[in-house]
């Protein structure tokens, strides 16, 4: 059952290189995404046997990851087929400097997108350590290609720095794999397998100098992956030169499969009684983090780039949930699952803006909401969802993950904390009132017949945000717990 | 036996210093394609008592990728980028060969500083393996073009390898092979980057990228 979670969408993906018609492609990229979802649903219900000698294995916060990831793609790609047909025509004028551009093959974009799915869903169900940091560099592998969809010089620089620095960073997470697997080796040469379970339950045998520079290095290598500041530079580009499905999926699950990388380390270090040692560090990345992404969110001018470091200061935010313990954990691990749903809306709701205004440019949007009534209405609140205003599920999280830290003496944590949090929300309502309200600029016309999905996938998943700030179910709360757990 | 893998370990940093002072861009790859047959065999000297099929066969694939695959696939980014062969260093070749053994007394001092819990064949397999990645870095922020800057990933990926090889890690098959086929993708998708980059560009300087850099305001 969890080979088959990886399978399905790597056979799709492979498959539709080679379909030449856009209506059989679409309905393979749909029906898998479908088929995946179901699967990861029933591995709620019965529990999937470990795979290849235990090396893919489902645990709570895996499975958490992996049911997330699947959920978005297969809600992103009902919007996939709508957006590429209307992207069908040849040549599109660039919105910025009026040049003309074609977009990649439609084929490669949706085989793509499908291995990016095979990839992340292998990150999320790798037990073996090595394992897991061949999977997290093949989704930089496969979603390279969905950056450059629209073929011109800025996607083409966002994704060279895109791959040259996820790609350096990852590189030196494999010299911390190696770092780790030197402190797994006992000084009678005997070694520890390179397994999760098996490291956690060993930790007081690892050789402590060793893990500890492998943390760092774990740290460093997949934090540049997961846009924690400064490691950073390439995610502002990356995201808003994407095309808004590539974005939403960039930002609401790939961003997580690089946590998830962090947070196996983590847990193997909570195990070592280092609690203290890595969770100062993930402290203060995650503060540096809120605090860089702060800076860049006031006074942006594109609002896709304003999404883009949203997504740095909401990765900040779970990495000092995650270091600061207790039940900050438990408000990191529920703060995913809302960033994931808001971010992956609003970049979507940016999609549909940027289609009709034609412009990144966030003094060029007004009236939003009499132009595209829904998602205007989407975009107001998605952004005062995501700068944590209540009732919203990202209030929830965040407040949860304040009250950990005031609970637990970090009086100093807390108010940094809440005045970066204060900063962005001024600085991220602000703009999202003036593209609200107000009258259009006169050369735009209401929206001709868009397709239904365009606006209802984001009004679904604004609808779940909306949800979880007000009722987290029971079966989440206790998936949630149990993720939480073993992180300290 | 360490007589050889000693003399493999000197020609790795000497091969790290080539590749800050060669010019032109054609050697660099047959610098990084030198590198890769060294770390092949590097791994089977390493191999501890009998060899066995997989404990050569590992090595011999990784020869090959590295060795003459990925140049391979990066001479066909430069012919098809019709680049100028020069390497266009942002910093010059003297300052650069100054970092590089600056980079090396650190190294050095580094594999002094980490103590392996078994005694290693060679002291100096850590700094050697620390001194490659790091040159991999170097060349990587100091030099210009696109195909330099994918020579510096694989570089550094070698640097990473080595020390893979130098701990005498005994990682599945598998995870080798995912690694190495993640290698050969990377640079692939690199190289086709490349050649766009070129057509887009009509020159392969990543320093022409500015467009989109953010300033606080």
């Amino acid at each position: 059952m969890i080979k088959l979670l990886v399978l399905i969408p790597a056979c799709a993906g492979i498959v539709t290189f080679f379909v030449g018609s856009d209506r059989i492609r679409r309905g393979v990229l749909i029906s898998a995404a479908l088929t995946q979802t179901v699967l990861s649903l029933a591995t709620w219900v019965v529990p999937p046997a470990p795979a290849m000698g235990a090396w893919l294995a489902e645990d709570p916060l895996g499975k958490l990851i992996e049911t997330l990831t699947s959920v978005l793609f297969l809600a992103v790609s009902f919007y996939a087929v709508a957006y590429l047909r209307e992207e069908r025509s040849q040549t599109h004028s660039d919105f910025e400097e009026g040049f003309i551009f074609s977009n990649a093959r439609e084929a490669s974009f949706t085989g793509c997108l499908l291995l990016f799915l095979a990839a992340m869903t292998l990150v999320a169900v790798s037990q073996q350590l090595a394992l897991l940091w061949v999977a997290i560099e093949a989704t930089t592998l496969a979603s390279a290609p969905l950056i450059y969809f629209h073929r011109h010089h800025r996607s083409l620089e966002a994704t060279w720095k895109y791959l040259l620095i996820c790609s350096v960073g990852i590189a030196l997470a494999l010299l911390g794999i190696f770092f780790l697997a030197v402190a797994a080796t006992n000084p009678d040469g005997s070694t520890i397998a390179l397994m999760e379970q098996d490291l956690r339950l060993n930790a007081h045998h690892l050789n402590v100098p060793w893990f500890k520079a492998a943390f760092v290095l774990l740290l460093v290598g997949y934090g540049t992956k997961m846009g924690l500041a400064p490691f950073h530079v390439w995610l502002p580009d990356a995201h808003s030169e994407a095309p808004s499905v590539a974005s939403a999926l960039l930002s609401g699950a790939l961003l997580n499969c690089a946590f998830l990388g962090i947070l196996r380390a983590q847990e193997i270090s909570v195990a070592a009684g280092l609690a203290e040692f890595s969770g100062r560090l993930l402290l203060i990345f995650g503060l540096v983090s809120m605090a860089v992404a702060a800076v860049f969110i006031c006074g942006q001018t594109d609002y896709k780039r304003m999404l883009a470091y949203s997504s740095v200061e909401h990765m900040g935010i779970l990495a000092v949930g995650v270091g600061l313990g207790g039940a900050a954990v438990f408000g990191a691990v529920l703060h995913v699952i809302n960033h994931s749903l808001a971010k992956a809306m609003l970049f979507l709701v940016a999609g549909n803006l940027l289609a009709v205004y034609r412009t990144k440019n966030t003094g060029g949007v007004a009236g939003a909401l009499s132009v595209l009534p829904v998602s205007g209405a989407l975009w107001l609140l998605g952004l005062f969802a995501i700068t944590g205003s209540p009732p919203f599920g990202p209030f929830l999280s965040e407040f949860t993950i304040l009250k950990a830290a005031l609970d637990q003496g970090q009086t100093l944590v807390a108010v940094i904390y809440l005045s970066i949090l204060a900063v962005i929300l001024a600085g991220m309502a602000a703009p999202a009132l003036a593209m609200a309200q107000g009258t259009p600029p006169e050369h735009i016309v209401p929206a001709r017949s868009r397709s239904v999905a365009l606006s209802a996938v984001p009004a679904t998943l604004g609808i779940a945000v909306f949800v979880l700030g007000i009722y987290v179910p029971p079966v989440l709360t206790r998936a949630l717990r149990e993720a939480a757990h073993l992180l300290g | 036996m360490s007589q050889l893998i000693n003399s493999v370990l000197v020609l790795l940093v000497l091969t790290g210093f080539m590749l800050l002072s060669s010019s032109r861009l054609a050697a660099c790859i047959h610098v990084v394609a030198f590198q890769g047959v060294l770390l092949g065999l590097l791994a089977i000297l390493m191999q501890h008592g009998e060899l066995t099929v997989t404990g050569v066969l590992l090595p011999l694939s990784t020869a090959l990728v590295k060795g003459f695959l990925l140049p391979w696939l990066l001479f066909r980014a430069m012919r098809e980028a019709d680049t100028v062969r020069e390497v266009e260093p942002l910093i010059s070749y003297n300052l650069s060969i100054i970092a590089g053994s600056a980079v090396l007394v650190f190294a050095l001092w580094l594999g002094q500083r980490l103590r392996l819990p078994s005694q290693p064949p060679s002291s100096l397999l850590v700094p050697a393996a620390l001194f490659m990645s790091f040159v991999g870095m170097l060349v990587i922020v100091s030099r210009r073009k696109a195909v330099t800057q994918a020579l510096g990933y694989l570089a550094l990926e070698n640097g990473v390898y080595a020390f893979g090889a130098a701990v005498a890690l005994r990682l599945p098959v598998l995870v080798e092979l995912g690694i190495l086929l993640d290698v050969f993708v990377g640079v692939f998708v690199m190289g086709i980057a490349i050649f766009h980059i070129s057509r887009e560009f009509e020159h392969i300087d990543t320093d022409k990228f500015a467009a989109s850099t953010d300033r606080p305001r």
